[in-house]
């Protein structure tokens, strides 16, 4: 198989709509882009750059972030039309949905938490 | 055999696991035995086996998957009633140092066993089925996305069914309520078989479920008919849509949860026992985090079909179908905000349960907006009190009583009274029996017709939905009352004398109800004995108004031998009045998937292995993983996975039709 009838296939592709198709550039990209954004937080880990361990672990949360996104445009190829704006609004949805499952859980276990441990409340009673 | 040997081979099972001590239990076994080996025997005589084989067991066509999971529904009714009837009896006579006549340890599995069968078992059965059979008529196409997913989905669904009912005989279920919170479910409290068996059947039915969500969110989102946008669809489609959107999101928390409270207790993590950091508390939180949208998974297909019956059997179209649909997204939405008002009294503060109090007030708005939906339906409407809406007209009055004692109960302070009592358990079965089992009857003798070409017969119909009614009233208001009154659930004795006569009520109720069942079997059996006389021939016997009522009754396999294309809400109504002509020519061959056994087979194996992991007979359990992959791996070698039904075979079908319908008129 050569490259033409493989380039003139992906054409092919792209007329039928919905689907986005990645080039060798947007995946090279991608690539690059994940790399250095796992690379930074190693980083960040190994040296101790930053003051604080928590400081550190927020940094390495919010890389964390950037990398789903990284992985979903440049090898998910989702953006807002594809899959007639279906694959947008599940993805609207499971961030809805995990953002309320996780906020609310951390929020009822720390009332729990701290209503209901006996062993914690003393010790932390002020 | 030395002792080692043997806990190789058998792990923990033994002689001593078979409940012989149980009398109770030794006689259901009993007849259960011989039922079953004269089913068996039946089935061989009558050289079924080969039959069932080819055209239901390894069959991949969403009718017939339907159907099965209508029966499984129905079976699993009647353990799951049986259950019920136990416990109505043992509180009616448990009064004046009666210990009445189940001990407790078998009492504690009893109410177990109900909740799990009655929710996972019978409700989600019945509720998928029903989505199954309908769904893909409603939009036109021909099989939904995956039909050999579908298959599979089923057989596992009926592998979890199977571990419950193998743990009545075999070993014991669990003694932990429903839910099974630990600690009383970790292995300190829960030594035995009992929560591996309420652990490795939801595990097992759960995959099934949730594959059976996303192939039909696929099949809604993919395989709708030219012309039919997102707002034409018909609102059981959009209530379908939703329950499985739903499905996707939720359960694999509950498989999760599970998963977790497995490792607690098969290699010792302490996720959520009382010491060494773990939470109990998590546990309560995760799973209701499922268990909430597990009631509108329930719920939501039937308003879907009291939607459906209403527009049909008031003649007219439905009334708000936009408002209905945004009703039915908020309530997906809503339905996660919401899962601590089942835990209000576990220690929150002011401000969380004020929160989760209010949200679940809200909720009660669209369902209210659905109620006049339904109500403005039927005003001025030419209304047919056939079966299917009087089901519908029985739910709408006793899901306003069970949702209101819902509001009353997310009030948070009159919570703290009312938790644990008998008035949450009235509460529930109001909004679950009124809400769910009574969509699921409409929606059984509304697409009975649908599904095998003849009318349900009406008298036992009738007979059966007034002892429903009255038994459902007569059993549940004493539980309001008890619960008012601060009785708790799942109690085995009573000390004060005065409470007996609401108990014996409450028996009565159920006794009335288990005529209903009957009645309702009875319907079955006349109705397929009356069946010349209860024939439709027009596929359209109610003057319905969706693409299911286009097609003859039953189907033929490719559902519609040409696509249909959709201009309107009430696409069949629509057509209707436009004069549409059936094609009479002009067919092709028509392109379907085949039939697979991989689907039974691999369930086959998935029962085996959650067997082998409850009973510690880790060879069985290591065998029947490794086989599942090597035919799982096989399947994907089975290139025999479609065929075309030939365009004589579509002639032929569609000018049988042809003849009836000119008989008819």
């Amino acid at each position: 198989m050569n490259t033409d009838t493989h380039a003139t296939h992906a054409d092919d592709h792209h007329h039928e709509g919905g689907h986005a198709h990645g080039s060798f550039s947007t995946y090279m990209l991608g690539f690059v882009l994940s790399v250095v954004l796992t690379a930074i937080p190693f980083w960040l880990v190994m040296s101790g750059a930053l003051p604080s361990k928590q400081i550190t672990a927020l940094v390495i949360m919010a890389f964390a972030v950037v990398q789903i996104v990284v992985h979903m445009i440049y090898f998910l190829h989702m953006n807002t039309t594809s899959e007639n704006g279906w694959s947008m609004m599940a993805l609207i949805f499971t961030i809805v949905m995990v953002v309320i499952a996780l906020s609310g859980s951390l929020w009822v276990m720390s009332h729990l938490n701290s209503n209901m441990m006996p062993m914690h409340q003393m010790s932390g009673m002020k | 055999m030395s002792p080692d040997l043997l806990k190789l081979i058998f792990g923990r099972l033994g002689f001593e696991s078979l409940p012989l001590h149980e009398p109770i239990v030794v006689g259901t076994f009993a007849v259960v035995a011989l039922g079953g080996a004269a089913l068996l025997g039946g089935l061989t005589y009558f050289r079924l086996w080969g039959y069932l084989w080819r055209e239901w067991f390894t069959t991949v066509d969403h009718k017939r998957i339907g159907i099965m999971y209508m029966i499984l529904g129905i079976v699993m009714l009647l353990r799951g009633f049986a259950d019920a009837l136990m416990m109505r009896g043992q509180q009616m006579l448990a009064f004046g140092g009666s210990e009445g006549y189940l001990n407790a340890h078998h009492y504690d599995q009893v109410f177990t066993a109900h909740g799990v069968i009655m929710i996972f078992f019978v409700a989600m059965p019945l509720v998928t089925g029903l989505m199954n059979y309908v769904v893909p008529l409603q939009i036109g196409a021909r099989d939904v996305s995956f039909p050999f997913l579908n298959n599979f989905s089923f057989w596992m669904t009926v592998g979890g069914a199977v571990l419950v009912m193998a743990s009545l005989f075999i070993g014991e279920f669990a003694r932990t309520g429903w839910l099974a919170y630990p600690p009383l479910s970790n292995i300190g409290y829960s030594p035995d078989v009992g929560v591996d068996y309420y652990i490795w059947a939801l595990q097992v039915a759960g995959v099934g479920t949730t594959l059976s969500g996303i192939n039909l969110i696929c099949t809604i989102v993919k395989l709708r008919c030219p012309g039919m946008t997102m707002m034409k669809m018909p609102v059981f489609t959009w209530t379908s849509l939703c329950t499985n959107v739903l499905i996707v999101a939720s359960f694999p928390v509950l498989t999760v949860v599970l998963a977790l409270l497995s490792l607690d207790r098969y290699v010792g993590t302490n996720f959520f026992t009382n010491d060494f950091g773990g939470s109990p508390m998590m546990y309560v939180n995760l799973i209701w985090i499922w268990g909430h949208p597990e009631v509108y998974i329930l719920v939501l297909p039937a308003f879907g079909i009291f939607s459906e019956v209403t527009s049909t059997f008031s003649g007219k179209r439905l009334f708000g179908y936009t408002s209905m649909v945004y009703a039915t997204v908020v309530i997906t939405i809503l339905s996660y905000l919401v899962w601590l008002h089942h835990f209000f009294t576990m220690g929150s503060g002011a401000s969380v349960n004020s929160f989760f109090g209010i949200t679940t007030m809200i909720i009660s708005i669209p369902t209210g907006a659905k109620m006049f939906n339904w109500l403005f339906t039927m005003y001025r409407g030419r209304i047919r009190y056939e079966l299917p809406m009087m089901w519908t007209i029985a739910f709408m009055l006793t899901f306003v009583v069970g949702g209101m004692t819902g509001v009353l109960l997310a009030v948070p302070p009159a919570d703290f009274v009312l938790h644990n009592s008998l008035f949450l358990i009235a509460h529930f079965h109001n909004v679950i029996i009124g809400g769910v089992v009574f969509g699921a009857f409409a929606g059984i003798s509304y697409w009975f017709p649908k599904a095998f070409g003849f009318k349900l017969d009406p008298f036992w119909g009738k007979l059966s939905f007034w002892f429903w009614v009255t038994g459902f009233y007569l059993a549940f208001m004493p539980l309001y009352v008890l619960g008012l009154m601060g009785v708790t659930r799942r109690l085995r004795v009573f000390d004060d004398p005065s409470l007996q006569i609401w108990f014996v009520i409450a028996a009565i109720g159920a006794f009335l109800v288990l005529l209903g069942i009957l009645c309702m079997l009875m319907q079955f059996a006349v109705s397929f004995l009356r069946r010349e006389q209860l024939k439709d021939v027009t596929g359209d016997p109610w003057d319905a108004r969706t693409l299911e009522w286009a097609t003859s009754s039953p189907p033929p396999d490719y559902n519609f031998a040409f696509t249909p294309v959709v201009h309107d809400n009430d696409a069949w109504w629509d057509m209707k009045k436009r004069g549409y002509q059936r094609p009479l020519t002009g067919f092709r061959p028509i392109h379907m998937p085949s039939s697979t056994g991989t689907g039974i087979i691999l369930a086959g194996l998935a029962t085996a292995m959650g067997f082998g992991l409850i009973w510690y007979i880790w060879w069985l359990a290591a065998a029947s993983f490794a086989a599942m992959l090597v035919v799982g791996i096989g399947h994907t070698f089975n290139y025999h996975r479609d065929f075309d039904i030939p365009a004589e075979d579509v002639i032929r079908t569609e000018d049988a039709r042809t003849k009836l319908l000119a008989g008819a008129r």
